[in-house]
């Protein structure tokens, strides 16, 4: 299956039937919940409600989760029939429908921290003629740099395609004044592997920034494997087991058939003793 | 959208950077959608909220009135927190239209959300 940013633009890939898909969709619901969760526990926040922006907030699956657990958020969103779910589902946040790569109008220091799930790999494509990834990409962090409270951090969640892609990435981000890097969960394996972009907009005073502990670093398995994997192990020690047939051809068997024969009376059968039906050599 | 939103909303027309706040809005339609109170949190935004311009928002919405200027208990003042609160995060502006004093863009409200998508020239 190809990526789904070659696909078509976000706003006509997110259509009105692929956003009630993508909403309806119980396993996507929990991925996102699942990277939103780990999202904002790595914007590291203090204690209290705050004021959160979530970058491609879509039918605002994330920003459930910052509600949640006690934030005010506000959302944007390039695809209106994302959006439209969203507001189907009553969710708390302000939402907007925004090209993100043309900016984010705040003002300075609005918010205490951002979030954004499976979206910043949208914004490294040319959809139009007009657009140039590189620009929109500055234009992005720039002013998301200058919304964001001294000290708070920016976490995105997303899907890169490839190395370059990174690189260009982080290359902008630092230009605009972010400090941080990718954080990488579950290095190891193909399934559970997630990246995410931890963005300082400053530091706290007194500490240095420092990118917080990957998950799955000392080989530690996401729990959705384990529980996979645990399966597999089940499986085959079962599949053993009906393998493991009693041999048929006992001495009893062996006795039957032969009074069996005798009783019929066509063939010669030999006598028995304490040869008859004895375990041979498997060399024999 | 509630009305804390539209206090720290400015445009983000490209090169419109001395007059871009507040966005004047017009043609607004108001309701009043019940929120949970969290006075921690409005005491935590107090500094961020651009006070002249909500009272002025708040007076052209036909709101109650807050008080001109924040008083000094504010973080113990309960009438008054809870008549922010009312005013900052239950207030909603379905529908009507957002105006930048500086490059003069028009924002569209519809249903509660705006829309800021920008034309090709202001990128």
């Amino acid at each position: 299956m190809s990526r789904p940013e070659h696909i078509a633009p976000p706003e006509i890939f997110y259509g009105e039937v692929e956003a009630r898909k993508y909403t309806d969709n119980s396993r996507i619901a929990s991925i996102q919940a699942e990277m939103a969760y780990r999202a904002l526990e790595l914007l590291n926040l203090s204690e209290g409600p705050k004021f959160l922006l979530d970058i491609g907030c879509g039918s605002g699956l994330s920003g459930e989760i910052l509600e949640e657990e006690g934030h005010v958020w506000v959302g944007m969103d390039i695809s209106p029939h994302m959006i439209d779910v969203a507001r189907e589902r009553e969710v708390e946040g302000d939402l907007f429908v925004q090209d993100a790569g043309q900016g984010v109008g705040f003002r300075p220091g609005t918010f205490d921290g951002c979030i954004s799930v499976s979206v910043l790999q949208w914004l490294c494509n040319a959809d139009k003629t007009i657009n140039r990834p590189k620009a929109r990409l500055q234009r992005f962090f720039s002013t998301l740099y200058a919304s964001l409270k001294k000290s708070a951090r920016a976490v995105f969640q997303f899907y890169p395609e490839n190395d370059d892609q990174i690189k260009l990435i982080i290359d902008v981000a630092t230009r605009c004044g972010f400090e941080g890097g990718l954080l990488v969960d579950y290095p190891n394996s193909k399934k559970a592997k997630k990246y995410y972009l931890c963005l300082f907009a400053g530091t706290q005073t007194g500490r240095r920034n420092e990118l917080p502990k990957a998950l799955g670093e000392d080989g530690e398995m996401h729990p959705d494997e384990v529980k996979s994997i645990s399966n597999e192990n089940r499986r085959l020690v079962t599949r053993k087991r009906k393998t493991n047939r009693t041999s048929v051809k006992d001495k009893k068997w062996v006795q039957h058939k032969k009074e069996v024969a005798r009783d019929r009376g066509d063939k010669v059968v030999a006598n028995d003793s304490k040869y008859t039906a004895r375990k041979r050599k498997v060399r024999f | 959208m509630r009305l804390i939103t539209h206090n720290l909303l400015q445009c983000h027309v490209k090169n419109c950077n001395s007059n871009n706040f507040p966005l004047k809005i017009e043609d607004a339609q108001v309701e009043l959608i019940e929120a949970d109170y969290n006075p921690e949190f409005l005491v935590n935004m107090l500094p961020k909220i651009d006070w002249p311009v909500l009272v002025n928002t708040a007076k052209q919405l036909g709101l109650p009135e807050i008080p001109a200027q924040v008083p000094e208990d504010a973080e113990n003042n309960e009438a008054f927190l809870q008549g922010l609160h009312s005013v900052l995060l239950e207030t909603h502006i379905q529908q009507g239209r957002m105006i930048c004093p500086g490059c003069g863009h028009v924002f569209n409200i519809k249903e509660g959300i705006p829309n800021m998508l920008l034309a090709e020239h202001e990128i």
